[in-house]
């Protein structure tokens, strides 16, 4: 009984504070539904999850944020949770494969390759040609992460070959090395480089050379409330793509 | 009967009286102690795959590492040993100002998080870092994403390891045997290399091994500062991490590769150098 006090109190909270823009046709339903998300998406899902919490009063979400990877091994080996947002295929595939998710997965943003420069760009790095110039510090993610891979199907498309100083665990890494000076560029997601602020500027790359990595999402099956975090994939693909669109993903 | 385990040999000599009858609720909890160190071994034990466990150790891309790893942190270890033991003797020997920050600032990448360690090196080591900048200017050194970068590193996170053990060790001995030997006339040097050094040599070597153990399981300053590159700074730990995201057999398989080695050297060790007891 408490906890149903607690949460008809945070529904009277944020109704007072949403009163203005309360959406007419929002479910009451309480419940909280775990979502596990991958890192990219950090900064859209705390405000999609914010905002979804805000038209549905009672309802809470969990969101847990790390690589996709590490994600789905946490729910191979029994992570309990509702909603899975990977940032690629492939992991996705694998839980698909594994039966742990329930219907099959929606694609609800895409992302694409750029390179990334300190700001200003002082190496005058034009495209991916340039990153061949030796001299050049150049990290690219490893060839076991999604983005790794990516740059490598870009590069390959472009007939270009880096010798890269590094391989990256992940692709915040490249950004933040970048930013302190220590590397001259390095390819990375369109929407990492916007997520970096000032230090940083991004080098678009041709969309014939480009990758579009596709992010898929999908209700799991152990899910404790089926309901609600269908309503939040429904959410996503719907009112959540404009904070998408902010953070530099594309539309599905 | 003494187990043959390392961290004896940084413990003085167990009470001759022979062993002890423990409280029953004593066992019970250091019971639950082992089994929370126990299990986790035991799980990666039981998820190895045996059967291509050959195939995936033999790979060059494990070899590779395992190769890097050893040099590492062997390097590691030696400049710890160059830099840590006149600075343990003397955190343990001169009184001086500021000695309890000076220690402090020493022992602190052991509680630093090793990433934060390696963003320190780079602000630091890189080349806009503090120092970096000059070494690449006056010298051409470069160090972020290179194996001399890695040796510092692992240094920079191993090293503490090595002073407090040795400063411990000097800190108990008995300083009468080197007053004694001065009194005989024997030189500052002499009385260091052929008095204090032998007799604090079961804390030089549990501290060196301590040290070694730490360098050579470093990840997060490693990979911050030096990157990861195979066969240039890939160590093992490194190797582990990336083939989690794509094959967790082979990080099982790796990691146990680790293990066995650093358990052979830590056992063997012992022997050599402390005499079995």
């Amino acid at each position: 009984m408490p906890s149903r006090v607690a949460v008809g109190l945070i529904a009277m909270l944020l109704g007072a504070g949403q009163s203005a823009c309360a959406a007419p046709a929002a479910s009451t339903v309480g419940g909280s539904i775990t979502v596990f998300a991958a890192s990219s998406l950090t900064h859209a899902f705390t405000r999609i999850g914010a905002n979804f919490e805000n038209a549905h009063p009672g309802a809470v979400v969990h969101v847990t944020f790390a690589g996709s990877s590490t994600l789905a091994a946490q729910i191979e080996q029994g992570a309990i949770g509702d909603v899975f947002a990977s940032a690629d295929q492939p992991t996705m595939q694998r839980l698909v494969n594994a039966g742990l998710v329930s219907g099959s997965p929606s694609i609800f943003a895409r992302n694409r390759l750029q390179i990334v420069v300190a700001a200003g760009n002082p190496k005058h790095i034009g495209g991916l040609a340039d990153l061949s110039r030796a001299g050049l510090v150049v990290l690219l993610c490893a060839p076991a992460v999604p983005c790794g891979r990516y740059a490598i199907q870009s590069l390959r498309a472009a007939g270009v070959t880096v010798a890269p100083a590094s391989q990256e665990a992940d692709v915040k890494a490249v950004v933040s090395k970048v930013a302190l000076g220590e590397a001259d560029a390095g390819i990375v997601y369109v929407t990492d480089v916007k997520a970096a602020g000032a230090a940083v500027q991004g080098i678009d790359i041709p969309a014939r050379f480009n990758v579009t990595a596709d992010y898929p999402m999908a209700l799991l099956k152990d899910s404790q409330d089926a309901v609600l975090a269908g309503t939040f994939i429904s959410y996503v693909l719907a009112d959540g793509q404009h904070i998408l669109a902010g953070d530099g993903f594309a539309a599905p | 009967m003494a187990s043959t385990f390392w961290p004896e040999m940084a413990l003085p000599p167990p009470d001759r009286r022979g062993s002890a009858a423990a409280p029953v609720p004593f066992l019970i909890l250091a019971g639950a102690g082992v089994a929370f160190f126990v299990l986790p071994l035991l799980g990666l034990l039981v998820r190895t795959p045996w059967g291509s466990a050959r195939e995936l150790l033999t790979s060059s891309e494990a070899l590779t590492a395992l190769r890097l790893s050893l040099i590492a942190s062997l390097s590691a270890t030696a400049i710890a040993l160059l830099l840590g033991v006149p600075l343990a003797w003397i955190y343990a020997r001169v009184a001086f100002p500021g000695r309890a920050i000076c220690r402090a600032l020493t022992v602190l990448p052991m509680v630093l998080p090793p990433v934060v360690g390696g963003v320190a090196l780079l602000l630091a080591f890189g080349r806009g870092g503090l120092l970096g900048g000059w070494l690449a200017d006056v010298f051409g050194i470069h160090l972020p994403f290179t194996t001399a970068g890695a040796i510092l590193a692992e240094t920079f996170v191993a090293m503490p390891f090595l002073v407090i053990t040795v400063e411990a060790g000097l800190r108990s001995m008995d300083t009468r045997f080197e007053d004694a030997a001065r009194t005989l006339g024997a030189r500052r040097w002499t009385v260091l290399w052929r008095v204090t050094l032998p007799l604090v040599r079961p804390s030089l070597v549990a501290g060196a091994i301590l040290c070694w153990a730490r360098a050579l399981g470093e990840f997060g300053a490693t990979i911050t500062f030096a990157g990861n590159f195979p066969g240039r700074t890939q160590t093992m730990p490194l190797a582990v991490y990336l083939a989690l995201e794509t094959s967790p057999e082979s990080a099982i398989v790796l990691s146990l590769v680790l293990l066995v080695v650093s358990l052979a050297v830590l056992v063997g060790l012992r022997d050599r150098w402390l005499g079995a007891s």
